[in-house]
């Protein structure tokens, strides 16, 4: 082979015995989108195989050296019939198939671990509940459904790993959900899918996907300190959030313990499931549900708190199972001012609580 | 392989002395022309050199993506040029080219009328045109654009500082533009079509032009309104779509896709138009089942307006109406698969040839096959999941517009050649150069299907080093693709001073644009014409035979 550069021969060599048609199949979801794959790669092979036996078989039989004189044929409505039914079959299959998937990874099963994830330009704040942060990189343990619950603090994202067959936008304003179960220990790759500028091919990260007991001890080792819970705790009384929503006998506020998940009668009459995207549209647009039985005096918290505030807030909001541990809260803020372990000592800088934003 | 081509005696043939081409001289006669004939040609060269930019931007990519990393363009270079890139080649290639070029120059003579209906019109449509490129190229010059084409919120009205104001109006231009060739065919095929031209003996070319005209007049005023929106929410904070004020950024979305899906119909149904007349020309036989492919254009322009969600199905609209649009996508696919099986059965017991318009229209059946069955990927709910935003959807556009579109653009622009030159192109080079287009496109685009089902991200001025050799294939690819795409200009600009003289119809084809001289007469017809026959009646064609075709002076 001297007639090939040894550069591009060992660069061919090298392809040949490592080229990839598949990423790796690393979730449960992956063989399922790969089946569909492969029936989608079939039938387009049928399709395109007829189209190209009718056009070359035709070409040769009917060129002008055997066959001078045309045939006028009007058409046929039989014909018209088996290229619209058959068509119309495999697609109605494929649409049936797909919906199918669809549903299936964009409905998270209710024992899933969730994972909070912010996406900003050009990177991507991975919360875990238990505290840790992590840029760009998302550790989590095999056979465990995992929940990311996804949003953008500017512009449009996607939060994408094409070894697990997932993909969905982070959108600012509103929580998207997607959810995987991965099953095999490695490490993948993490990208940004929707154009988001600049540096769009820099938004990239790895998932590593580690044993459970793996998992454990990174998450050990990894932890800031304080669950998104206990953050969440701290911002609701620098906040002062407890002086409506404290369960006392003249609250302003509706009583928050056990709230998540329960069910809302709002003043007009209709009912709503409190859920993540509830808390955070009440937190920064209170009028936008107005609960019944309170008056709509909530202050909006709109450009206040930051999206891994309201992550914490809404994390604390989630693991109120009492009012008794709102009333904690409001012992602890009186007996421990907030902290903010980010300015250091001496400076004029004005103290904020971790979560907020500075006016 | 024998040829149909029947030119004149070359000793004898002249080209007939009175033309649009020579009937006035001089700058001005071209430029205040309400002539359909000229329009179109003033189209054809603008296009043209708007085909060329666009086109150096994509070599500048696929050569920025020889190499994993960002090394020859810098990312803000990169997604400038790819913005650049699909801004000229969707708004002022794609959309213009075969209707406001072949169109312009073929619908009044096919539907036998002296000129469209409102020929200051066709002039200001022109001109709008052109004032949205010299924007665009200002835009270019000045710095550039990096929205994307597609101008997604908020990024494009909070997080940019190019030129986006005036990249959203000079598209906001050129889709009046678009809007006024539209409404001209409308009026024109509903109120000029000579005597005895009824619906159904019009040509299929006319009938998916129709279908295009009507995609064009209703989806493009959307997206004037969603690009005034985003100027407004940039420049003055209207906050229709912020959601720090209460607007929503999906909204634009849902707005910007009611028109650019349809835009995709818009840019693909003329060539679909073209490759009924080509295909039937070559094998001198009626289209196969003519009402089935005229009614199916009008249903791909019904249906294609109800599917626009599905480029939103990963960005959280609830999974019910996700469902729905994915079963309107998979009814919308059917109609393309009617036409193809129709144009492949037109050549069931035909005597074809083999022109450089017929190869091209081969190019078109196979590329744009694969390109509309890969739609039914990305429509498949699930399976877009994994694809959509990747190098997939990248690969599946280009088998349908450049595959699909510029091939029959091309097919059309030869066909059409010695109608609208009076000369022919070279045969012998422009079969070669429909080879390498075919071979450079597959080799282009192919490798780019694997690279999306890796997750190859698009717009992605660096990639992980595993993707690199399917790049390296593609750019390869690109290259020959370019070679394909040069040749024509080359050859076709050579033929118009030595290109053998063509006659009036050297294709013996059927339509009434070929029953009079080339190039055609200012007025087109000596005296109007009165059709008794239908589309593709090559009967009618041969009892002709020996009649002379009129001319004047």
């Amino acid at each position: 082979m001297h007639f090939i550069s040894p550069v591009l021969w060992q660069f061919l060599i090298k392809w040949l015995t490592h080229f990839a048609i598949f990423p790796p199949e690393a979730s449960s979801i992956a063989p399922y989108a790969d089946a569909l794959y492969f029936f989608l790669v079939l039938i387009s092979a049928v399709g395109l195989g007829a189209v190209g036996f009718l056009v070359f078989y035709f070409s040769i039989r009917y060129r002008k050296d055997l066959n001078p004189e045309a045939t006028q044929i009007e058409g046929s409505t039989l014909l018209e019939a088996t290229w619209t039914i058959i068509p119309l079959i495999l697609f109605m299959i494929c649409f049936v198939w797909g919906a199918l998937l669809y549903f299936r990874i964009y409905s998270p099963p209710t024992n899933a671990m969730n994972i909070y994830v912010v996406g900003k330009q050009w990177m991507w704040k991975v919360e875990h509940p238990g505290g840790q942060h992590e840029i760009n990189a998302l550790h989590i343990p095999i056979n465990r459904p995992i929940q990311i619950t996804l949003i953008s603090q500017d512009v449009f994202h996607s939060f994408s790993i094409p070894a697990f067959r997932v993909k969905r936008e982070a959108i600012p304003g509103r929580y998207n959900t997607e959810w995987f179960e991965a099953t095999q220990v490695g490490t993948y790759h993490l990208f940004c899918t929707q154009y988001c500028g600049t540096l769009h091919s820099q938004m990239i990260g790895e998932v590593v996907a580690m044993t459970p007991e793996d998992y454990e001890a990174w998450a050990a080792g990894s932890t800031s300190g304080n669950s998104l819970a206990q953050n969440g705790e701290r911002l609701f009384a620098s906040l002062g959030c407890n002086s409506c929503h404290n369960s006392g006998p003249n609250a302003h506020g509706p009583n928050l313990g056990k709230i998540y998940g329960s069910h809302l009668q709002l003043k007009d009459g209709s009912f709503t499931t409190v859920d993540d995207a509830f808390l955070r549209d009440t937190i920064l647009n209170p009028t936008m549900h107005e609960v019944a039985g309170y008056a709509p005096i909530m202050p909006t918290y709109q450009g206040q708190v930051s999206e891994e505030g309201l992550i914490d807030l809404v994390e604390y909001i989630r693991q109120l199972d009492s009012q008794y541990r709102i009333e904690q809260t409001i012992d602890n803020s009186a007996a421990q001012p907030i902290q903010t372990g980010a300015t250091p000592p001496g400076t004029s800088a004005p103290v904020l609580a971790p979560g907020t934003v500075k006016q | 392989m024998s040829t149909i081509l029947t030119l004149p005696d070359q000793a004898t043939a002249r080209l007939p002395k009175v033309s649009y081409l020579n009937k006035e001289y001089g700058l001005k006669s071209w430029l205040l022309t309400g002539d359909h004939k000229r329009i179109a040609m003033l189209y054809l060269i603008s296009i043209t050199f708007f085909f060329f930019i666009g086109a150096a931007m994509a070599a500048l990519i696929r050569m920025e993506l020889l190499t994993p990393p960002s090394d020859l363009l810098a990312a803000d270079t990169y997604n400038k040029v790819f913005t650049a890139h699909g801004i000229i080649m969707v708004f002022f290639f794609l959309v213009p080219s075969v209707p406001a070029t072949i169109g312009n120059f073929c619908i009044p003579i096919m539907v036998g009328a002296k000129d469209l209906a409102f020929p200051k019109i066709n002039l200001l449509s022109w001109y709008l045109y052109i004032a949205a490129g010299i924007m665009m190229i200002c835009v270019l010059t000045f710095g550039g654009v990096d929205t994307g084409w597609t101008f997604t919120t908020p990024l494009s009205t909070h997080y940019l500082n190019t030129n986006v104001v005036s990249a959203g109006l000079a598209v906001f231009l050129a889709g009046f533009s678009s809007i006024f060739t539209g409404l001209n065919f409308i009026v024109t095929i509903h109120r000029m079509r000579a005597p005895g031209m009824t619906w159904f003996r019009l040509p299929l070319f006319v009938w998916s032009h129709y279908a295009a005209s009507l995609l064009m007049i209703l989806g493009t005023p959307v997206l004037a309104i969603t690009l005034v929106l985003v100027v407004l929410e940039r420049t003055i904070g209207i906050g229709v779509f912020d959601p720090t004020k209460g607007g929503d950024p999906l909204l634009f979305q849902h707005l910007f896709w009611f028109y650019s899906h349809p835009a995709v119909y818009i840019m693909i149904l003329p060539g679909m138009g073209v490759i009924s007349e080509v295909i039937s020309t070559f094998s001198r036989k009626r289209v196969f089942g003519y009402t089935a492919v005229a009614f199916s254009s009008v249903a791909i322009a019904v249906f294609g307006f109800f599917v626009w969600a599905h480029h939103m199905f990963v960005m959280g609209i609830s999974n019910y109406s996700a469902l729905v649009f994915s079963l309107l996508t998979m009814l919308v696919a059917v109609p393309s698969a009617i036409k193809i099986f129709n144009w492949s059965a037109t050549l069931y017991k035909g005597s074809i040839t083999f022109e450089t318009p017929m190869l091209y229209a081969f190019g078109f059946l196979g590329l744009f096959t694969i390109g509309g069955l890969t739609g039914v990927f990305l429509g498949s709910l699930g399976m877009d999941i994994h694809l959509t935003e990747t190098y997939f959807i990248v690969a599946h556009f280009h088998f349908v517009m450049v595959g699909g579109m510029l091939m029959a653009y091309l097919s059309g622009v030869h066909f059409w050649w010695p109608k609208m030159t009076g000369r022919m192109y070279p045969e012998g080079i422009s079969k070669l150069a429909a080879v390498i287009t075919f071979v450079g496109f597959v080799l282009t685009f192919f490798p780019q299907f694997i690279l999306g089902y890796l997750g190859m991200p698009r717009r992605y001025a660096a990639y992980p080093p595993e993707f690199q050799v399917l790049n390296v294939f593609s750019s390869a690819g690109a290259s020959v693709l370019g070679v394909g795409y040069l040749l024509p200009l080359l050859y076709l600009t050579w033929s118009l001073k030595y290109g053998k003289i063509a006659g009036p119809n050297p294709w013996q084809a059927t339509g009434l644009e070929w029953q009079i001289q080339s190039p055609p007469l200012t007025e087109n017809f000596a005296e109007t014409p009165i059709v008794t026959h239908e589309a593709y009646d090559y009967e009618w064609l041969e009892s002709r035979k020996g009649s002379e075709v009129p001319t004047v002076g």
